[in-house]
């Protein structure tokens, strides 16, 4: 499979998304990259350009104004019209506890994890169509393969972004378009800051090589470390009945 | 201690503020003592602060985030023909902590102290407030923070020199000396026409103090191989713990006689790539496990040209006595290249550095005494590699205390820096 070689990155200040980049401006890519903040737009820009970008623009979006989305999409297509590969990165790790009670940070948590990603692709996925090639790879969780009751707010979207993907890569299969779900494990980055690092965890380059190799190869889901497809495996076949009654 | 993680420069003030105690910038923690601990308070890893801002090939200067490493610089500017002006003995160190040890390496006497190629930074107080420090402006923080311990507030981002080089490979020569007389006239010799110098010696083989003395060239070998320019990810791992009779004296005489006698030639020369020239224990991982459960401590001090030969020896003299066999000795003399900061370790004249096997109170004391030696001939000893200096010997040696704790951040503290007397 081909590499692409102009690429849109929504949420490129997460670690992982920053870990990707840089392997494909090795390659010499040229990349838009979407994020909050202007300082960290400029240092990330510059960054890429010294490992080997092409080109590098930016966009500053809120993944909760659907607007900054819009605009994003708009002038990255005017910058590159001939845009081949997306990756979509960013996400948060809500307060599940919080999420229980206060209806506002749940909703949140839902919109910035799956609907705004979800905008994203329906706005884009017809120029993928017209363009008859092209990867676009989105970073779901494992934590969407099985709700649990530690962080099934977080799930339940990741759930939602897995099931929108899988039909999205349907649709988008017919005219030559790659859609990877990625599903990361434990990844110590910024996200995961407030965690105690037990042997699961890995660093974001992982992720990004895992990803990189997807693009490269032509996958569809890719769990990775690799070994996460037999722990959830496992997850997601203990009978209901027991399911209720452990701790996860 | 709790830890703080900013994901980028622009929430380094708002970590700070997010908590009540101290904080202490963090690097990658490669200093063997205490000046980057802070017991009760909070330490500030600076792992997201790892974006390049730019490269000069004009000037080869180089602007980073200061949580960048030197292994990632490398990795990166060897394959373009760029090597650090300045590198100490680990490439695992990230930019900030060569600036606030001001880090030394092989090729001081031809390049000065990290401090020397260093062109400006920017430093975050924990008041918020901003700072792009030169030797032009704000000089006063620019010399309190090159050497500075971490204290005077978060270096953000620095522009440093790079230096070109002809390809990754060292020309080297390996020459025996017998006594320090030698060694002193080889590094005489030496000052100009090699780039690199340093030096292994046997200091438990007698009084004489022989050793291997080192110095090399960049070489202008190529490696066609692009993938092969830069280092590789370390390879070989150190499984276990060594056990005790491994660290036991007779084993450590009998290492520093099979290291000297293995070259049997009074010359010998080749020609090796930087990786194992610069790193020789980057290559192992957990290589600290060669010293047992226990560990090691290093101990190194520098000291003033007049009466280096006189406290060398003298130095020696109490080792040889001592029942703590040092492992490992490397002995350097420093350029006169005067060092940019306050605090700053290197002077001109020589350094030594010992690794010993922790041995617990013994070693203590037996290292109070060298200490004597080095106070009395004005030498200091070295904070990056200390756990035990006596409050009185450090601002004995560091005559710019004073001066410098005026700048230090009223948020910002070390383990060490308490420990020696400061807030
Ligand atoms: C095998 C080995 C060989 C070595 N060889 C040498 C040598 O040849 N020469 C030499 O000089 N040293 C040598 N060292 C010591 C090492 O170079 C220094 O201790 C160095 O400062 C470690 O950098 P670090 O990134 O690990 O910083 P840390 O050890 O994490 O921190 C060191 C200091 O830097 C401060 N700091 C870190 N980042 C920042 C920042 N962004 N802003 C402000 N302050 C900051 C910390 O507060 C601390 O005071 C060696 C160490 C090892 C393990
Ligand atoms: N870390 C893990 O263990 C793990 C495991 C499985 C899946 N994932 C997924 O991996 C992806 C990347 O996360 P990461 O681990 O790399 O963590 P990260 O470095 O903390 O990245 C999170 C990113 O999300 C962005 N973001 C948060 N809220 C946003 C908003 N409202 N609008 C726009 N951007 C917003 C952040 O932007 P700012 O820089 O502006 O804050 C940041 O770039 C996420 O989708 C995450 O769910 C992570």
């Amino acid at each position: 499979m081909a590499r692409p070689a102009k690429i849109l990155v929504f949420g490129a200040t997460s670690a992982i998304a920053f870990g990707t980049a840089k392997l494909f401006a090795r390659d010499g890519a040229s990349l838009y990259l979407c994020a909050r903040d202007e300082e960290d737009l400029k240092a990330l820009s510059a960054d890429l350009t010294v490992r080997g970008a092409k080109e590098v623009g930016y966009s500053v979006f809120n993944a909760l104004d659907k607007g900054s989305i819009i605009r994003a999409v708009d002038d990255c297509l005017k910058k590159f019209p001939e845009l081949d590969g997306l990756l979509i990165a960013y996400g948060t790790l809500p307060d599940q506890g919080l999420c229980e009670t206060d209806i506002e940070e749940m909703r949140r948590a839902v919109e910035i994890n799956f609907t705004s990603p979800a905008i994203i692709l329906t706005y884009i996925a017809g120029h993928f169509e017209k363009k008859k090639q092209g990867v676009i790879a989105v970073i779901s969780s494992v934590a969407g393969d099985r709700g649990r009751q530690s962080n099934y707010v977080y799930g339940a979207a990741k759930g939602a972004l897995t099931t929108f993907l899988s039909g999205l890569r349907q649709r988008l299969g017919k005219s030559g378009v790659n859609v990877i779900t990625v599903k990361p494990g434990f990844v110590d980055t910024p996200m995961t800051a407030g965690f105690k690092k037990g042997l699961l965890f890995v660093g974001p380059d992982v992720i990004a090589k895992g990803i990189y190799r997807a693009v490269k190869t032509g996958k569809s889901i890719a769990y990775v470390p690799w070994f996460w497809r037999i722990i959830m495996m496992i997850i997601r076949n203990i009978p209901e009945k027991i399911f209720i009654k452990i701790k996860l | 201690m709790g830890m703080l993680a900013p994901g980028s420069v622009g929430k380094v003030g708002p970590a700070i503020e997010s908590v009540g105690s101290s904080v202490l910038p963090r690097g990658l923690g490669r200093s063997y003592g205490d000046s980057c601990l802070n017991e009760n308070g909070y330490l500030l890893s600076t792992k997201w602060l790892d974006k390049f801002y730019g490269f000069d090939p004009g000037t080869g200067l180089l602007k980073c985030e200061s949580g960048v490493s030197l292994d990632e610089i490398l990795k990166l500017f060897v394959p373009r023909g760029w090597f650090l002006s300045v590198t100490p003995g680990t490439k695992f160190v990230t930019v900030g902590g060569a600036i606030a040890n001001d880090v030394h390496g092989k090729s001081h006497h031809s390049t000065g102290s990290f401090g020397n190629s260093l062109k400006q930074f920017e430093l975050l107080r924990s008041d918020g407030e901003r700072f792009i420090c030169s030797r032009d402006l704000n000089p006063g923080l620019f010399r309190a923070t090159v050497g500075g311990l971490g204290l005077t507030g978060v270096i953000l981002w620095a522009e440093f020199a790079l230096r070109r080089i002809d390809g990754p490979y060292i020309e080297m020569e390996a020459v025996k000396f017998n006594d320090i007389e030698e060694f002193f006239q080889l590094s005489e010799e030496s000052v100009h026409g090699y780039e690199h110098t340093v030096s292994w010696v046997d200091c438990l083989s007698g009084p004489g103090a022989r050793g291997i003395f080192m110095r090399g060239n960049n070489s202008a070998r190529q490696e066609p191989d692009e993938s092969r320019r830069a280092h590789g990810p370390s390879r070989k791992t150190m499984p276990f713990d060594a056990p005790p009779f491994l660290l036991s004296g007779p084993s450590i005489r009998l290492f520093n006689f099979l290291h000297f006698n293995l070259q049997r030639k009074k010359v010998h020369r080749s020609c090796i790539h930087y990786d194992p020239f610069f790193y020789p224990l980057d290559g192992i991982l957990h290589w600290n496990r060669l010293y047992g459960k226990r560990g090691f401590l290093q101990w190194q001090c520098a000291i003033p040209k007049t009466g280096k030969k006189r406290a060398l020896t003298l130095i020696l003299q109490e080792v040889v006595r001592g029942e703590a066999g040092p492992f490992l000795t490397t002995l350097k003399e420093f350029g006169d290249k005067p060092a940019e900061g306050l605090l700053s370790f290197p002077i001109p004249g020589i350094t030594l550095a010992l690794d010993f096997p922790n041995t617990g109170e013994k070693l203590f004391s037996f290292l109070d005494r060298l200490d004597r030696i080095v106070a009395d001939f004005g030498g200091r000893i070295y904070p990056a590699k200390d756990a035990r200096m006596a409050p009185g010997m450090f601002s004995a040696s560091f005559s710019e205390i004073e001066n410098f704790s005026g700048y230090v951040d009223p948020r910002l503290s070390s383990s060490f820096y308490r420990r020696v007397g400061g807030k």
